[in-house]
């Protein structure tokens, strides 16, 4: 298979990148790898100074041989929900397992940053000190 | 709408250490709220979330939800529907009684702002501040099918920002079908289809179907 023009949307970032999909798999080589700010390390796959560790017995699911790697096996691997439209090319990979539950269990509240109508970015955590009473709505 | 009561709000109770976030879940962003947002004038932040992300991080399947976070960042409140309530749901009935409904909206706005003042005047100490055992039950726990929800929302949301609406649709549906309570999931599909779907004849046959179940989560206030 040769590799295709696709978007993958991880977590927060959206990139452009070469990738073959195969069914629920989304293998990219080293250098697409690292538009996404990934890269194979000997510690496992790393994202800064944050490492992933590959479980020895499943090495083959996240690496190939020609040293691509496995994208949407290295999410699902954090617990992030992975789900494509392949005829569109475009990827989703969502927020980490961790970030998920933590909440739940510490209760801090989720930070966010957002947009107001003049475009100026807020975000919850420039709150702290206050009480907040944070509300959604819709014009729907 | 609800914006003008939130300023008003803000404004009384904002030199109490207190303010408003107010977050718009709208895919078509400034353009679907800035009219009433302007009518509002708020002062305190008043954002747009044109991904639903709030929505995601809160689980939050409604509008409005709110959620009350004290000075070091906790939640003490996590899902209320404030001052909404049932009484809306008979609206399509000839014989519908607006008066009555204005009543009952109005006495739970009072009570539940009334809510939010004893909260910022005594904290935790308030009767209305939950322990973290009461906010953990009242917050679901993590369930791989809602994750996988909010991630074809998500990509419902850039094919559509792409101009790709019917691939968004597609993805919209599998995001209804994994979370079908999701009504903020449902609603916005329905308004970037054909805007007034969302409060269409569709709408009131899906509300009219849930029959006695609740539209919004009945929580104690």
């Amino acid at each position: 298979m040769r590799p295709m023009p696709t978007t993958v949307l991880f977590e927060d970032a959206v990139a452009s990148v070469a990738a073959e999909a195969q069914d629920e798999d989304l293998w990219l080589a080293p250098s697409e790898l690292e538009r996404l700010g990934w890269a194979l390390e000997p510690e496992g796959l790393c994202r800064g100074p944050l490492c992933v560790p590959i479980p020895p017995a499943r090495r083959a699911e996240f690496v190939r041989a020609d040293g691509a790697v496995n994208l949407a096996a290295l999410a699902r691997h954090r617990g992030q929900a992975v789900v494509h439209d392949a005829e569109r090319g475009v990827w989703v990979c969502g927020p980490a397992g961790e970030v998920r539950d933590a909440a739940r269990r510490s209760l801090a509240a989720p930070d966010f940053t957002l947009p107001d109508l003049d475009g100026r970015l807020h975000s919850l955590s420039e709150h702290r000190g206050r009480k907040v009473l944070l509300n959604s709505w819709a014009s729907w | 709408m609800d914006l003008p009561v939130w300023q008003a709000l803000y404004e009384e109770l904002a030199p109490r250490s207190f303010t408003v976030i107010t977050v718009a879940m709208d895919a078509g962003g400034a353009p679907d709220v800035h009219q009433w947002i302007e009518a509002a004038k708020p002062t305190h932040p008043s954002l747009i979330d044109t991904r639903h992300v709030v929505a995601e991080l809160y689980d939050w399947v409604n509008v409005p939800s709110n959620a009350w976070i004290d000075e070091e960042g906790r939640i003490v409140r996590p899902n209320d529907p404030g001052f909404a309530g049932e009484y809306f749901r008979g609206m399509m009935d000839p014989d519908f009684d607006f008066k009555a409904m204005m009543k009952e909206y109005g006495r739970m706005r009072d009570r539940y702002l009334d809510a939010v003042r004893d909260w910022v005047a005594h904290g935790p100490g308030s009767r209305w501040a939950l322990t973290p055992e009461q906010v953990r039950a009242r917050m679901a726990g993590p369930n791989p099918d809602h994750a996988r929800a909010a991630a074809h929302f998500r990509l419902g949301t850039f094919l559509r920002d792409q101009g790709r609406s019917e691939a968004a649709q597609e993805a919209f549906a599998e995001a209804k079908r994994l979370r079908p309570e999701s009504w903020n999931f449902k609603r916005q599909a329905w308004h970037l289809e054909e805007p007034g779907k969302s409060g269409g004849p569709e709408f009131w046959a899906e509300v009219k179907a849930l029959g006695d179940r609740p539209y919004y989560p009945r929580w104690e206030l």
